[in-house]
């Protein structure tokens, strides 16, 4: 075998073969490339992530405008988490973010596994649909907004006029406090295509087997539905869930487009996001905002092992087919 | 499925019968669903072609009448910066972080999905986790750092981050490097391949498909992006467009055709890339979406 290598041209061949690089030395070797080509995203991750996340902590102790600077201790989140709504806004665009993405949450992943589900029945022009519904997706969000804007017109938008048509008068929407926020969750149904592609591939890594094993066992159709469909798609379902509470508690193109970034009326739709981007760069009150974003940053982590930890509870790992799926 | 056709002794011709009633009913959800997805986009074309007094008819006018293409050339050079620059501003930045993204991301995916090293699984598992984090908590740090730098009103904040590999696209790349025969490493290896010999003759050549899957959805992600060029970007010269769009709807809400046209303009490239690549679309959320 060293013969063979020696003969072979490429330099990493001759320096295999000869003595001075015993097994062990190639390994240490490899080990030391290997460290090259993660090395950017280490650099990356404590440059880009690691170093500003600890600086924002400590910056959320202090008030400073970028050219003068305080400490002020816990001040900042006292202030913030201060019951005294008068002093904070923190409860309202909590609450504001939460209704967003709990009201959209459910709308959108029941739509897009409703159309999976049909689209997983053998239909024919599978690839068109997917298309059709997944376009809306691959829109830029700023186009989304501007149209949905239009749509949602009080006087002239195709929305109170189509409730027109069954003898329905349209809100105000977007103008109107009560139901400016239901207006961001309709339009972001409309989105609901990209949950549909990750649930239809989910669906389809189902093998027909089982549900032909529960076809001859008597199984019905619901039966069927329940105890082979939602557990094979729990996996995935857990995975669409906890991706999309992070994306949309972080709303903001729409919100900033569809009220010129101030969240009105009354603050009716002052999402988390674009309250940290009015304290940051608005008003330049970069600790108050480093403190919002650790508050924010905390509620989405609690949120986030809260569901790893139920998962155990509702989300079917298979242990065998799922190995092999590419 | 034909789940109300099963039933004992039903024949043969009555599941086939409710097998086709069932697919009827299913194509027919499926169109009116389609149909209502693209009613605004057909609603957006329509308002960029409409002369003025059609646009506030009630009850609307779907077919312009006259189409007024004027209206496209009256959008675009109503900025007092030429609508040109916005085009190139976006290029260039899509553009730019497609390429450090695809770089980036293919060297330190390889790493992972095919080296043994100390750390590798402690290293992995905190790339996975970044993907949990919120960009908003360190947005502010990284708008002082870049400002100390002297990056406000340039593209560097935007594009420099994406040549330091992101939890994302590794996770998407090292899925797919996992599935490359491991025996093709050792072929290469015993032809007297190294490390390095064997990322650019075997893994790059074959992973072309997952590499046009990553710089696909860089490319579109960039575009869309919003809140970053809103925050250091603040001259017109150097919006990209979905800023100048923007700018647009805050200097004239109601010119509703224009703002159309924009939208419509703004949204082609992502819109077109996806038509002509949506089987790599797909095959990226499969490979990401499933083993999530």
């Amino acid at each position: 075998m060293s013969a063979e290598l020696q003969s072979s041209q490429t330099p990493w061949a001759r320096l295999l073969a000869s003595n001075a690089w015993s097994r062990r030395t190639l390994r240490q070797r490899e080990e030391l490339i290997a460290y090259l080509l993660v090395s950017p995203w280490v650099i990356g991750f404590l440059a880009f992530i690691l170093g500003p996340m600890l600086t924002s902590l400590g910056l959320s102790f202090t008030e400073t405008d970028l050219f003068t600077w305080e400490f002020v201790g816990l001040e900042n989140y006292t202030k913030l988490l201060s019951l005294d709504t008068t002093r904070t806004l923190f409860w309202t665009t909590l609450y504001n973010t939460a209704y967003y993405v709990f009201l959209s949450i459910p709308l959108t992943i029941s739509a897009g596994f409703f159309i999976a589900m049909l689209l997983n029945q053998n239909i024919s022009g599978q690839p068109t649909y997917r298309v059709v519904y997944y376009l809306p997706a691959v829109i830029p969000g700023i186009a989304t907004s501007l149209l949905w804007l239009w749509l949602f017109q009080p006087e002239f938008g195709l929305i109170n006029w189509a409730l027109s048509l069954v003898g329905i008068e349209g809100p105000r929407w977007l103008f109107d406090r009560s139901t400016a926020k239901m207006a961001l969750v309709l339009m972001s149904v409309w989105g609901a295509g990209s949950n549909m592609l990750i649930f239809l591939a989910g669906l389809q890594g189902i093998p027909t087997e089982l549900y032909e094993a529960a076809t001859i066992d008597g199984a019905g159709i619901w039966r069927r539905f329940r105890s082979i469909t939602i557990p094979m798609i729990s996996p995935t379902l857990f995975f669409v869930v906890v991706t999309q509470i992070i994306w949309s508690s972080q709303v903001f193109t729409n919100v900033y487009v569809m009220t010129e970034g101030k969240g009105g009326p009354a603050n009716a739709t002052l999402m988390m996001v674009l309250y940290l981007y009015q304290v940051a760069f608005r008003q330049y009150r970069m600790g108050y905002a480093s403190a919002y974003a650790w508050i924010f940053f905390l509620i989405l982590l609690v949120f986030t092992l809260v569901l790893f930890r139920s998962s155990k509870a509702w989300v079917y790992y298979e242990t065998e087919i799922g190995g092999q799926r590419s | 499925m034909s789940g109300a056709a099963v039933g004992m002794g039903s024949s043969r011709a009555s599941i086939e019968r409710s097998r086709r009633t069932q697919t009827f009913f299913i194509h027919a959800v499926l169109i009116a669903g389609g149909i209502i997805v693209m009613i605004p986009l057909a609603w957006m074309l329509s308002t960029s072609l409409k002369p003025p007094h059609q646009i506030t008819k009630f009850p609307p006018i779907w077919i312009p009448d006259p189409f007024v293409w004027s209206n496209y050339v009256r959008a675009v050079t109503i900025f007092p910066v030429s609508f040109v620059v916005f085009v190139r501003n976006s290029m260039y930045m899509s553009l730019m972080i497609t390429l450090g993204t695809v770089l980036s991301n293919a060297v330190v995916a390889f790493a992972f999905a095919r080296l043994t090293f100390r750390g590798s699984r402690v290293l992995f598992i905190i790339v996975l986790s970044t993907m949990m984090l919120p960009q908003q908590v360190t947005m502010i740090p990284l708008f002082i750092l870049f400002s100390k730098f002297g990056w406000i009103n340039t593209y560097n904040p935007l594009i420099v981050p994406h040549f330091f590999a992101n939890a994302y696209f590794v996770f998407l790349l090292r899925q797919f490097y996992t599935t490359i025969p491991r025996e093709l490493d050792d072929a290469a290896r015993i032809d007297g391949c190294g490390v390095i010999g064997l990322f650019m003759r075997i893994m790059l050549p074959l992973s072309k498909p997952a590499l046009g899957i990553t710089a696909i959805f860089a490319f579109t992600w960039a575009w869309n992006e919003f809140l970053g060029p809103l925050i250091y970007l603040s001259r017109m010269e150097t919006f990209p467009l979905a800023i100048a769009l923007s700018f647009l709807r805050a200097a004239h809400g109601v010119l509703w055709s224009e703002l159309m046209v924009v939208s419509f303009i703004a949204m082609l490239p992502p819109v077109l890339l996806f038509f002509v690549a949506q089987k790599h679309y797909i095959q990226g959320i499969v490979i990401t979406g499933v083993k999530g």
